[in-house]
C-alpha cells in the first residue's frame, strides 16, 4: 500500500478516537517540552555566566599567589614566596604587549556614613588600571591616579548600590565613610552599575587605593609579617596579542612566568604562583554548565521515554480492543504488513503530532519560565531537533511491538472476537 | 447448457484443529465444486464443519490437506501474505453480523478493500466514483456517508454486500447473511443476492434455514466434515 494511504488511514483511526490520541500524546508533549525548556534554562545560564566573564574584561590573565608551594618557614624573607605588590609593577614595567595591571586585596569592615552604618562591606583595594581592565565605567566624580595610590590617600570610589545605600539622594562627592574605627575616607567618585559577575557584586562595595587596604584596613595578625603580599594580580594583555599574531598569548604567560620565576628565586617546575587565563576560566564554566546541561537533558529524555511507554500502553490496549478492526481489514485482504504499517504509523503520527505540539509548548513554556522566573532562557535549536527527533524514535520504537502484535493476530480469531 | 468454469474445486479437504491431546477433524475429506455463476447453499448442524469450509474456502485459513483451486489458483499452501492478496481480489464476505468499522462510513467501508487492492488500476477519483455506485446499487445512495450505528440491520447488510463487491471478486461467500435480520429485511437482502445471482456473480452461502437456501440453486449438507448429501433445483441426489 502506498505510504499516503497508510497515513491516511492511520491519521482517520487516530481521528476517531480524539480523547484518547491526546491523552496518548501527553506523555510525548511533556517529554519534548520538558526537554526544550530545560535545555532552554541551562543554556541561558551558560550564557549569561559567560558573558559575565567575559564581562570581567577580556583578554586577562590571572596570576594568583599558589600558598601550597610559597615557602613561608621561618626565617624566610617576605619577598621569598607568593605574590607582592611589587610585582605588578615589574610585570607592567618589563612585559611586552601588557595593557594594564591590576591588583586586588579586598576586606571586610563595618562601614559608617553620617548615620547610616553598615555591616560586612567588602572594601576592595586596588590599583590605577582597575576601571580599565575591569571595564568599570565612573558614573561621577573620578577614579584614583597611581600617584594617590602611592601616597596612599584616604579617598573611595563607590559602587552604585553602595552609594545609593549610604546617601540616598545627596551626592556622595566629598562625603566621609569611616572604616572599622578610625580608617576615614573621602568618596570622590561613584562607578556606573555593573551588576553581578559570577558571585560578586561589584556595587555593592567600595574601591580604595590597594595601599590603604594594605596598610591600614589588614587586621590579619600575620600582616606585618605578610607585609605587601597579595593574591592576586590582573593581567589585561594588549589586543593585538592574540591566535593569529605573531605573538600570542602563551608567549606573554611564558615572560610573565619567567620574570617572576627569576624574581621569588623559584625554578618554573616548583613555581609560588599560578597563571590562569579568562579562556581556562570559560572554558571551566563551560565543562560545568555542560554537565549540567546533560544531567537536565537525560532528566528530560526520561520523561520522553517515560512517554513512549504511554504509548506502547495504549497502542497495546488500542490492538486489544480494535482486535475486530484488523480482523474485517484482514478479511477484505490487509496483509499483514498492512496491518502492521497501520498499527506503527498510528504511533508516528502520535509521536509526530505530540512532538509538534510539545515544540510549540517547549518554546512558549520556556518563555513563560524566563519571565516568571527571571532566569534567562535560551531556545537551542539543536534541542528543538533532538526532541522532535527523539520522539520521532520513541514512537517508532514503542510502537512497533503492539504494532507487531496486531499484524500477527489470526483472522478468523481475530473477526470472531468480541 | 453452456460449459462454465468452475471457481471453487475442492477436493478432500481436511482440517485438524489440535486441542491439547486430542484432535479434531473440522473438516474430514470434504470435496467441494462450484461453478462460475451458481448460487449455492451449504447446511448443516452444528458441529458438521459449515464454518471451517466457509474459513479455507475464504482463504481465511489453510486446509491441513487436500486440494483447493480457486478460480484455477491453487490457494491450498499459500502463505498469509498472499492469502491477503486472494481476499482482496477474488473473494468478498458477506457475515451475519454484518463486521462493518464502528465510527466509519458506509462510504468509507466500502472503500476498504480498495485501499488494500494492490493490483487496482484506479485512481483515487474512480474509486471513489465506484465505491459510491456500487452503495446506489443495494440501495443506499442516500445514506453513503452515514455510519453503521445510524443504519437500521437490512441497511448494513446492504453496506457489507457493497463492501464485498467493490473489488469485483469471482466469489462471494456468505455467512448465515440473514441470521440477524427481520423476515422482511432477510427477504430483502436475498432478493438482493438473488439479482446479483442473476447478473452473473457467483455466491456461496452458509445457512441453517431451509427457506433461506431455498433460494439458490443447489444446496450441500455437511456432516462430520464430509458432504453427506447435494440437494439440486429442490430435488434430492443421493
Amino acid at each position: 500500500m502506498k505510504p499516503i494511504k497508510v497515513t491516511k488511514i492511520a491519521w482517520l483511526a487516530l481521528v476517531k478516537n480524539k480523547i484518547r490520541s491526546l491523552l496518548t500524546m501527553l506523555g510525548i508533549i511533556i517529554g519534548v517540552a520538558a526537554v526544550i525548556i530545560m535545555i532552554a534554562i541551562s543554556a541561558g545560564t551558560e550564557k549569561s555566566i559567560q558573558e559575565a566573564i567575559t564581562g570581567l574584561g577580556s583578554n586577562l590573565i590571572y596570576v594568583q599567589a599558589s600558598m601550597g608551594a610559597a615557602r613561608m618557614g621561618p626565617g624566610m624573607q617576605s619577598s621569598g614566596g607568593g605574590l607582592v605588590y611589587d610585582d605588578a609593577f615589574a610585570i607592567a614595567e618589563q612585559i611586552n604587549g601588557v595593557a594594564g595591571v591590576v591588583v586586588e586585596q579586598t576586606s571586610t569592615q563595618n562601614v559608617k556614613a553620617g548615620d547610616t552604618i553598615l555591616e560586612n562591606i567588602t572594601i576592595m583595594g586596588t590599583t590605577a588600571d582597575f576601571p580599565s581592565v575591569r571595564d568599570m565605567e565612573i558614573a561621577s566624580g573620578r577614579y584614583f591616579t597611581q600617584d594617590e595610590i602611592d601616597r596612599t590617600k584616604p579617598i573611595a570610589v563607590l559602587g552604585s548600590n553602595l552609594a545609593e545605600e549610604m546617601f540616598g539622594e545627596t551626592d556622595p562627592y566629598g562625603q566621609t565613610i569611616t572604616v572599622g574605627d578610625s580608617v576615614r575616607l573621602t568618596v570622590v567618585g561613584v562607578f556606573e552599575e555593573k551588576g553581578m559577575v559570577g558571585e560578586v557584586d561589584y556595587d555593592s562595595r567600595f574601591y580604595t587605593p590597594i595601599t590603604i587596604v594594605l596598610e591600614k584596613l589588614t587586621n590579619n595578625p600575620f600582616a606585618r609579617f605578610l607585609g605587601d603580599r597579595v593574591r592576586l594580580i590582573y593581567v589585561e594583555v594588549d589586543e593585538s596579542i592574540g591566535e593569529n599574531s605573531e605573538r600570542t598569548l602563551d608567549d606573554v604567560i611564558y615572560q610573565i612566568e619567567f620574570l617572576l620565576a627569576k624574581r621569588h628565586e623559584v625554578t618554573l617546575e616548583e613555581p609560588d604562583f599560578t597563571i590562569t587565563t579568562q579562556q581556562d576560566i570559560i572554558t571551566t564554566q563551560e565543562s560545568t554548565t555542560a554537565a549540567f546541561r546533560s544531567l537536565l537533558a537525560w532528566v528530560a529524555g526520561v520523561s520522553l521515554v517515560v512517554g513512549g511507554i504511554g504509548i506502547m500502553n495504549i497502542m497495546l490496549v488500542s490492538v486489544t480492543e480494535r482486535t475486530r478492526e484488523i480482523g474485517i481489514r484482514q478479511s477484505v485482504g490487509a496483509t499483514p504488513s498492512d496491518i502492521r504499517w497501520q498499527f506503527l504509523t498510528e504511533a508516528l503520527l502520535l509521536s509526530l503530532v505530540g512532538g509538534l505540539i510539545g515544540v510549540v509548548a517547549g518554546i512558549v513554556g520556556s518563555w513563560i519560565f524566563g519571565q516568571a522566573s527571571g532566569m534567562r532562557t535560551v531556545i537551542v535549536a539543536s534541542s528543538v531537533l533532538l526532541a522532535f527527533g527523539s520522539a520521532a524514535i520513541v514512537g517508532v520504537f514503542f510502537g512497533y511491538y503492539p504494532a507487531n502484535q496486531a499484524a500477527q493476530l489470526d483472522p478468523i480469531e481475530a473477526l470472531r472476537y468480541e | 447448457m453452456k460449459k462454465s468454469k468452475v471457481i471453487i474445486d475442492g477436493k478432500n479437504l481436511v482440517k485438524v484443529y489440535q486441542m491439547g491431546d486430542f484432535e479434531v477433524r473440522a473438516l474430514n475429506g470434504a470435496s467441494i465444486q462450484v461453478q462460475e455463476g451458481e448460487f449455492m447453499a451449504i447446511m448443516g448442524p452444528s458441529g458438521s464443519g459449515k464454518s471451517t469450509l466457509m474459513n479455507v474456502l475464504g482463504c481465511l485459513m489453510s486446509p491441513t490437506s487436500g486440494e483447493y483451486f480457486l478460480d484455477g489458483e491453487d490457494v491450498s499452501e499459500l502463505n498469509k501474505v498472499e492469502l491477503a492478496r486472494i481476499r482482496n481480489q477474488k473473494l468478498g464476505f458477506i457475515f451475519q453480523n454484518y463486521n462493518l468499522l464502528a465510527r466509519t462510513s458506509a462510504f468509507q467501508n466500502v472503500i476498504l478493500p480498495l485501499f488494500y487492492n494492490r493490483a487496482s488500476l484506479l485512481t483515487e477519483e474512480e474509486q471513489q466514483e465506484k465505491a459510491a455506485q456500487i452503495l446506489e446499487a443495494v440501495g443506499l445512495g442516500d445514506r453513503i456517508y452515514h455510519e453503521p450505528q445510524e443504519l437500521s440491520g437490512g441497511q448494513q447488510q446492504r453496506v457489507s454486500i457493497a463492501r464485498a463487491l467493490v473489488n469485483d471478486p469471482v466469489l462471494v461467500l456468505a455467512d448465515e447473511p440473514t441470521g440477524n435480520l427481520d423476515s422482511r429485511s432477510g427477504a430483502e437482502i436475498m432478493a438482493l443476492l438473488k439479482d446479483l445471482h442473476r447478473k452473473g456473480t457467483t455466491i456461496v452461502m452458509v445457512t441453517h434455514d431451509p427457506e433461506i437456501a431455498a433460494y439458490t440453486d443447489r444446496t450441500i449438507h455437511l456432516l462430520d466434515g464430509k458432504v453427506a448429501r447435494e440437494v439440486k433445483n429442490g430435488k434430492e441426489h443421493a
